[in-house]
């Protein structure tokens, strides 16, 4: 299909860009380890005092940091930073040049620019799980791998069209670079603790955390043996009507992009 | 030159008053001009005590750790509001200063940059409150926070030591900030500046629950005493003696850093060249 080609093209690019800043390679990873550090020495001061969290183990939280890690490294490796500069050329007056192209401008913008270093934050990720499951409960079957890569594909899905929502505001509001930075922060605070601890009421109030919840406590769940059907199910269903609704949303807010000099 | 014309690189009191005067009327203005952004902010400093008070009312639930859900919530709570309070920016703002060339002009006005520095963090702080504190007290209520030993003795308190912990953290952070002289690239070091607040200074959970050597050692350095001991100032956890050496090692802190910062900035602008110069 053209639109893999141009995705393809465009990861391809990134890649020879960053080749030519290894240093940044090796801050990505001082950065990453400095995170991980944080999230490690969290979860052994809260089991500290407890044994179990809500019924989530130490291990199985482990492998919980490692599920968002891995969300988090391939956020940061494309959509993040593609967003980020649609989100400029928006204020700019630059994303003239991308509708112009003749590819949909819906693609180009979440995969124009591409962070390779974040790869370091998802290869880190699956070393953390396997050492969380190792304490833990043992590794799961084939299955539940499989179970486990289609619900993180379908969280991943999630998070990107609610990323998509967001940025297409700037449409109207033109300057909205921190609203990602808002976004980060919730992704970097609630994502990494299971959602099923905060109160029922708490999950609707911030809508923000329903995506992260998706894309990193229900995966995480499959590969720690408990997730249930009706929840792999409401993921799967989710995702599509996440990825549509974002669909309908950017074809909307695009009529309303004026142009910086039009 | 006549012999009254004024020393420009030692501003006299008065009009450094002027100065401070000027800069937090048009920082004040900007940041009102820019609240849907101020706003934002407010909204992500909100979001890691609500998450924190989440994650220790689980561990309090059923389990004696010291202090019940209630002292929790009101813990973040109070702790919100000091990191908002003690929060700058400007070590992430130095690497672009340098490296785009925007600190030339800065240098060449005749007072030392961190007085506008200073009047732009302030004037920030002050039009987030506006958000903070409804924030504040709805988390107060939702989570049913629990003040126990708090008095207006502990506020008045409390006003003496955020004041302090302002201060300190302030001039701590700009002597960070001013690494970007020597370094292109300072994400990496103010991320770990970042973590030694989370658990030195008590931002992550109270110091009291935290393990013996991260007591121990937090007591020698800064970040306890520009976060954790306004809290439990706040809270009157802290009275007696234990409040009078709290304020004498803000206090010692604050000195030691004032004459860091006095080396570093002589070394640093010694050390500068303008990007095009």
């Amino acid at each position: 299909m053209h639109a893999f080609t141009v995705i393809r093209t465009y990861l391809r690019l990134g890649l020879l860009n960053f080749v030519q800043y290894r240093a940044d390679f090796f801050l990505g990873v001082v950065n990453a380890a400095i995170q991980f550090a944080i999230q490690l020495l969290a979860i052994s001061i809260v089991f500290n005092q407890t044994d179990s969290l809500k019924g989530w183990s130490r291990a199985d939280l482990i492998v919980l940091v490692g599920v968002h890690a891995i969300v988090s490294g391939i956020l940061g490796t494309v959509f993040s930073p593609s967003i980020g500069a649609f989100l400029e050329s928006i204020r700019l007056g630059t994303f003239d040049f991308l509708l112009t192209k003749p590819v949909d401008a819906q693609l180009l913008a979440s995969v124009q620019s591409v962070a390779p270093q974040s790869l370091t934050s998802l290869l880190a990720g699956i070393v953390i799980i396997v050492y969380g499951l190792q304490t833990g409960s043992g590794f799961p079957g084939f299955g539940s791998v499989v179970i486990f890569v289609g619900l993180l594909i379908a969280g991943l899905m999630m998070v990107y069209s609610f990323m998509m929502v967001l940025a297409s505001l700037a449409f109207w509001f033109v300057k909205l670079d921190n609203i990602m930075n808002i976004f980060n922060t919730m992704f970097g605070n609630a994502g990494t603790w299971p959602i099923t601890i905060f109160p029922g009421w708490l999950r609707v109030t911030l809508t923000f955390i329903i995506p992260i919840a998706f894309a990193v406590t229900i995966p995480a769940q499959a590969l720690i043996g408990s997730l249930t059907l009706a929840n792999a199910l409401l993921t799967a269903a989710l995702a599509v009507l996440f990825v549509a609704a974002s669909r309908w949303f950017w074809l909307f807010a695009v009529k309303h992009y004026t142009g910086a000099s039009a | 030159m006549s012999a009254e014309s004024p020393d420009v690189t030692k501003p006299s009191p008065r009009a450094l008053l002027d100065l401070y005067r000027g800069e937090m009327s048009v920082m004040l203005a900007w940041n009102l001009q820019y609240r849907g952004a101020v706003f934002l902010w407010v909204l992500g400093a909100v979001m890691q005590p609500l998450v924190l008070i989440v994650v220790w009312q689980a561990v309090a639930d059923g389990r004696d750790t010291g202090m019940t859900a209630g002292e929790y919530a009101a813990y973040f709570m109070v702790s919100m509001i000091v990191s908002h309070m003690t929060f700058i920016w400007h070590m992430w703002e130095f690497e672009w200063r340098i490296r785009s060339g925007y600190f030339s002009p800065l240098l060449l006005r005749p007072v030392h940059p961190i007085h506008a520095d200073v009047c732009q963090s302030l004037a920030y702080k002050l039009v987030g409150l506006a958000g903070i504190i409804p924030a504040a007290i709805l988390m107060a209520v939702i989570f049913r926070a629990d003040f126990g030993n708090a008095s207006w003795q502990s506020v008045m308190a409390f006003l003496p030591a955020l004041l302090l912990a302002m201060a300190l953290r302030f001039i701590v952070e700009w002597c960070l900030a001013l690494a970007a002289f020597w370094m292109t690239k300072v994400a990496s070091l103010n991320q770990l500046f970042d973590a030694f607040f989370l658990f030195l200074g008590g931002q992550f959970a109270p110091i009291s629950v935290m393990p013996d050597w991260i007591q121990t050692l937090s007591f020698v350095l800064p970040f306890r005493w520009s976060i954790y001991f306004p809290i439990q100032v706040a809270l009157g956890n802290i009275t007696g003696a234990d409040l009078w050496i709290g304020f004498g090692m803000q206090i010692a802190w604050i000195a030691l850093a004032v004459a860091v910062l006095q080396l570093m900035w002589k070394r640093a602008v010694a050390n500068y060249s303008a990007v095009g110069a």
